[in-house]
């Protein structure tokens, strides 16, 4: 398999010269962007849309040990149909689940269009061997999973050793054949914008198919800042490249009023081409909830209880 | 697409009288004289009111309520004179809202600054001065530093109420009474400001604000019982005043023009560093004394640079200074668009490369698209003389030494920009830039506690921080 700049992987002085070669990130000034686009006052019609664009690109997640096929299966009917009262409200578009039990998502999503990704690779700490890692990935490929987020190996990314990183993202892309692939950063623990820059161009060119900024296990999750250095990242790549990368904010995003914030930033530095559930995904859980009253709210111009929004 | 919905924030917070007189000794009062003046919103050419010319006599009148204030105010203990600095600054930030909205109908710039910008840094200059006004013993200017008497002041129509507090509170706390005159095209929110005086129960006769042009100014500044006069504003009249001031024993502040390098080098934080372009020309539409008109990019970045820039100005959004998403608002006068029209025209008169974003431009107002000059030679008046307004001239230079060197060769000297992640190079070009200004990895950010002023044409004296307690004493 050829990604474009794989030959910067061809050793590990080349891929360090590489990634280290990439403009640094000035945090001040990222921060102060991130933050005047999150003053941007989305409105009326406007708000709608953004409303029904962010539902569209939920990822519905659970990923707790007291995970069930029953709680799967509740959460799969909701992303089919997150409001059971208006057939209106678009389905999500992933379920986020641990690998066993992809199989009963991809039942209980059959035929719905809602795909199922599958954390893999030892997630969240991705602490283990590439053997494992890859055999984890393609357990969850062989269930049927549609979608993979892989963690990165954070320790190796901090040690300097990037083509081991660069390495295991290959071999993972390899055990996922057709399935989409999520690379997850975990921004939290490479603490600056420089290192989360460099992971996502690292990512990128090992053939990302997503870039993911978190697990949702370490804080900081995802940040607007964060999100937007790596939106910076994918546009610079496809400019490079001609390869379109997705990119996916996870954890921590609770309100209508952070997802619009998240849309915005696409819009103004990726552009309006990544408002597409095929390039940019929201994970979380909570958040489907308060879209959807927030919607209903944009319909009736009154909020209705959180008893009237299912619990799943 | 995502098309953001109009999102105009309400103008029914501010209650515009159709007609002002002038704030002289806690009164309002009409002028002696017939003059009145229009102001309008350059937006949309609306009239919003009708304000006061005050003549010499009513300058007169205004310059003695501060000399009779004067001796009340300056005997005042500092701690006395601080609650009512205080005092004003919390009352800016509760009528921060209607402060900001006023401000976007009387000068054109966007709600989204005068609200997140303007309006902070006024209410936060108050509160930085009022904290000086019982401490001017330690401020280094020895043990009981006095104050000088009435400051005339004449200020800018760029930031109106921010040059209004530039001015002001520094004055006050050092225990000086003021006369002040806003700008023609800009006065509501220094009227506004008056009422605010009343409202904190402000001595009569310690603030007076006297509307008007030119020649109400003139007046100010050449009155006898001026012993302080403080200008921001033009090179050409602060030169007017600086020579009808010699010899006189008035003290004298300017703060004038400027023609800032604003210095990206190779190994810059590049988008940052694009949006520090954008930030330094483009905010309150270039209408900025600082503002970074040279771009002074290193050669070997200059293609990647200029195409990141062209990208990110095609998402600024220009038109109505009320919406909240509007990045660029209008030029605050029709005078003022002719004269960055005709500057504009004689850069591709002299063979620079003209572009701007494809941008509508609303049909009524005075507007001006983003634009930027490629091919700027050192020679061209666009890289010469202050614009004033949304348009970036872009040079290039190839060493460090360089980039001093064309920085540097300007008559201005109010601020410069480097943008490098190295920091001894950063150092390096700091102690050689001779500006008054240098922003590290940033631009067009402020302080109340750091100085502000400029070498050469740029004016002398500074204001804001410890130092522009000087302007104010009689040290």
């Amino acid at each position: 398999m050829t990604t474009p700049l794989a030959e910067v992987a061809s050793s590990p002085s080349t891929l360090r010269a590489f990634l280290h070669g990439l403009p640094g990130v000035d945090r001040v000034g990222a921060d102060a962007r991130a933050a005047m686009l999150g003053t941007r006052s989305i409105k009326t019609t406007a708000k709608k849309q953004a409303i029904d664009m962010a539902i569209g690109m939920v990822d519905l997640t659970t990923l707790e040990g007291a995970d069930t096929p029953g709680k799967v299966r509740a959460m799969c009917a909701k992303a089919v149909r997150p409001d059971p009262a208006d057939a209106s409200v678009p389905p999500v578009a992933a379920v986020c689940v641990y690998p066993d039990l992809v199989a009963t998502a991809v039942e209980a999503l059959a035929g719905s269009g809602v795909k199922v990704a599958s954390v893999a690779t030892s997630f969240p700490s991705g602490r283990s061997s590439l053997e494992v890692k890859v055999a984890e990935t393609s357990l969850a490929v062989a269930a049927g999973a549609a979608e993979i987020d892989m963690v990165i190996d954070r320790g190796a990314f901090l040690a300097g050793d990037y083509l081991k990183v660069y390495e295991e993202i290959v071999a993972t892309k390899e055990a996922c054949a057709d399935a989409h692939l999520k690379v997850i950063l975990e921004t939290g623990e490479l603490a600056t914008y420089d290192n989360v820059r460099r992971a996502s161009w690292l990512a990128m060119i090992a053939g990302a198919d997503f870039i993911k900024t978190s697990t949702g296990k370490v804080s900081p999750a995802a940040t607007l800042p964060v999100t937007l250095v790596m939106l910076e990242a994918v546009r610079d790549f496809l400019a490079a490249t001609g390869r379109k990368v997705g990119v996916k904010p996870a954890g921590g995003i609770r309100t209508t009023k952070d997802a619009i914030k998240y849309l915005v930033l696409v819009n103004e530095t990726a552009g309006p081409d990544w408002l597409d559930p095929d390039w940019f995904r929201l994970g979380a859980s909570s958040l489907l909830n308060d879209l959807l009253m927030q919607r209903q709210k944009m319909a009736t111009g009154r909020y209705a209880g959180p008893d009237y929004f299912t619990l799943d | 697409m995502f098309e953001y919905a109009p999102a105009p924030e309400s103008r029914d917070i501010v209650d515009i009288r159709p007609s002002y007189g002038l704030f002289i000794n806690g009164e309002w009062v009409e002028p002696q004289g017939e003059g009145r003046h229009k102001t309008v919103n350059p937006a949309t050419e609306e009239v919003l009111a009708e304000v006061a010319w005050a003549g010499e006599a009513d300058v007169d009148r205004a310059v003695q309520a501060a000399a009779k204030a004067f001796p009340v105010w300056s005997a005042m203990p500092g701690a006395e004179r601080a609650k009512y600095l205080f005092r004003i600054a919390r009352i800016i930030q509760e009528r921060a809202r209607e402060l900001a909205v006023l401000e976007t109908l009387d000068n054109g710039k966007p709600i989204r600054e005068s609200r997140d910008v303007d309006l902070p840094l006024v209410a936060a200059h108050f509160f930085y001065y009022a904290g000086w006004a019982d401490k001017l013993a330690y401020a280094g200017f020895g043990p009981d530093p006095r104050p000088l008497g009435v400051a005339g002041q004449v200020i800018p129509w760029n930031f109106p109420l921010l040059m209004l507090a530039w001015k002001i509170a520094p004055a006050l706390a050092c225990g000086n009474t003021v006369v002040l005159k806003p700008a023609e095209t800009t006065p509501l929110t220094a009227l506004a400001f008056a009422d605010i005086c009343r409202q904190a129960d402000l001595p009569a006769g310690v603030v007076n604000i006297v509307t008007g042009a030119g020649e109400t100014g003139a007046a100010l500044v050449n009155h006898p019982g001026v012993d302080k006069v403080a200008f921001t504003g033009s090179t050409e009249v602060g030169r007017l005043i600086a020579g009808s001031l010699a010899g006189t024993r008035k003290k004298l502040t300017l703060e004038l023009g400027g023609k800032a390098a604003n210095i990206v080098f190779e190994d810059a934080p590049l988008d940052q560093a694009v949006e520090g372009i954008v930030n330094g020309i483009f905010f309150n539409q270039g209408h900025v004394c600082c503002a970074g008109s040279r771009l002074l990019v290193q050669e070997s970045i200059a293609a990647d640079l200029l195409e990141a820039l062209k990208r990110r100005l095609g998402t600024l959004r220009l038109g109505d200074p009320l919406d909240k998403n509007t990045d660029i608002g209008a030029i605050n006068s029709a005078e003022q668009l002719a004269r960055i029209r005709e500057l504009s025209e004689a850069g591709e008169a002299e063979g620079a490369e003209r572009w701007s974003p494809a941008c509508p431009i609303p049909e009524r107002g005075y507007w001006f698209p983003p634009t930027v000059f490629t091919g700027v030679a050192q020679s061209h008046r666009i890289a010469r003389e202050e614009i004033f307004g949304p348009v970036l001239s872009v040079l290039t230079f190839r060493t460090p030494a360089e980039a001093v060197e064309k920085a540097n060769n300007t008559p201005y000297g109010l601020s410069a920009g480097v943008w490098t992640e190295k920091g001894s190079r950063m150092l390096w070009m700091a102690s050689r830039l001779r500006a008054g200004v240098v922003w590290s990895n940033t631009f067009n950010r402020f302080d109340p506690a750091s100085p502000f002023g400029g070498y050469k044409e740029s004016g002398y004296g500074r204001e804001g921080g410890r130092h522009g307690l000087e302007a104010y004493l009689a040290v």
